[in-house]
């Protein structure tokens, strides 16, 4: 009887879920991308979301953002180069200034093709009410103070993410 | 005609859906949002969004490559 009941008032219907939650574990520009379009949408699209940034996705929340790519050890990475597509080998990778210039590349490739830079994503992020969670023990592991981040962040541990993440219709981990 | 033009041409996924959510937050409810836009996933986007968040799209076409869409803010 009770089971009935519940199975009616908790049965999975046509109504969209209305939260989300994402872990941010990485904290490169071209990783940067994934959680922050999709927590920027879904707070447009009326979900509840809650970011919870763990081990490298902690730099994220970092007041000055300098967020960097390189293509070592990423064979699909490939740049549009005069027509065709072209990648990195790895000994080039590993030389000193590829970093600096593979993100010179990206940023650049990415302001002329009209995607939002990370910064403004974050501030839209902010802006709606995102809730951002900074992993406490990382937190520590690294030596951030709290002050190094921006203003507007919650701390706190796996139980955190847990209890919001048994309210939301919508987990991911990235 | 549309009580406010968003324009969101030359902008990429999400900025356009960004943009519109802004600009209707300004509309009150049955009141007629325009956006125009480039990105060759707008339309798909479009409709998702006026689905999940219950506003009405009303109309939308393309023309010389600009996308069209004709939105009234659901309230």
């Amino acid at each position: 009887m009770v089971a009935g009941s519940r199975r009616e008032t908790e049965m999975p219907d046509d109504s969209n879920a209305k939260s989300m939650s994402i872990i941010v574990t990485k904290g490169t520009l071209d990783w940067a991308y994934p959680p922050f379009i999709l927590a920027t949408t879904a707070a447009a699209m009326g979900l509840e979301v809650t970011m919870f940034f763990t081990f490298y996705g902690l730099t994220l929340l970092k007041k000055d953002l300098n967020l960097k790519i390189n293509p070592l050890g990423n064979a699909a990475m490939e740049m549009p180069m005069g027509g065709g597509h072209m990648a990195m080998p790895n000994i080039l990778a590993a030389m000193p200034g590829a970093t600096a210039l593979t993100t010179a590349m990206m940023k650049n490739m990415m302001k002329k093709k009209g995607v939002a830079s990370i910064e403004e994503l974050r501030e839209l992020a902010v802006e709606a009410e995102v809730k951002l969670i900074a992993c406490q023990m990382t937190m520590d592991l690294f030596e951030y103070r709290k002050e190094d981040m921006i203003d507007g962040i919650a701390l706190g541990g796996a139980a955190t993410w847990v209890d919001a993440a048994t309210r939301c219709g919508i987990n991911l981990y990235i | 005609m549309a009580d406010m033009v968003l324009d969101a041409k030359d902008l990429t996924c999400p900025l356009p859906i960004l943009r519109a959510k802004k600009a209707l937050k300004e509309l009150a409810p049955g009141m007629i949002l325009e956006v125009q836009a480039t990105d060759p996933g707008a339309p798909r986007d479009f409709e998702a969004f006026c689905r999940t968040t219950g506003n009405d799209l009303v109309e939308q076409r393309e023309d010389g490559g600009i996308y069209y869409f004709t939105i009234r803010h659901g309230g």
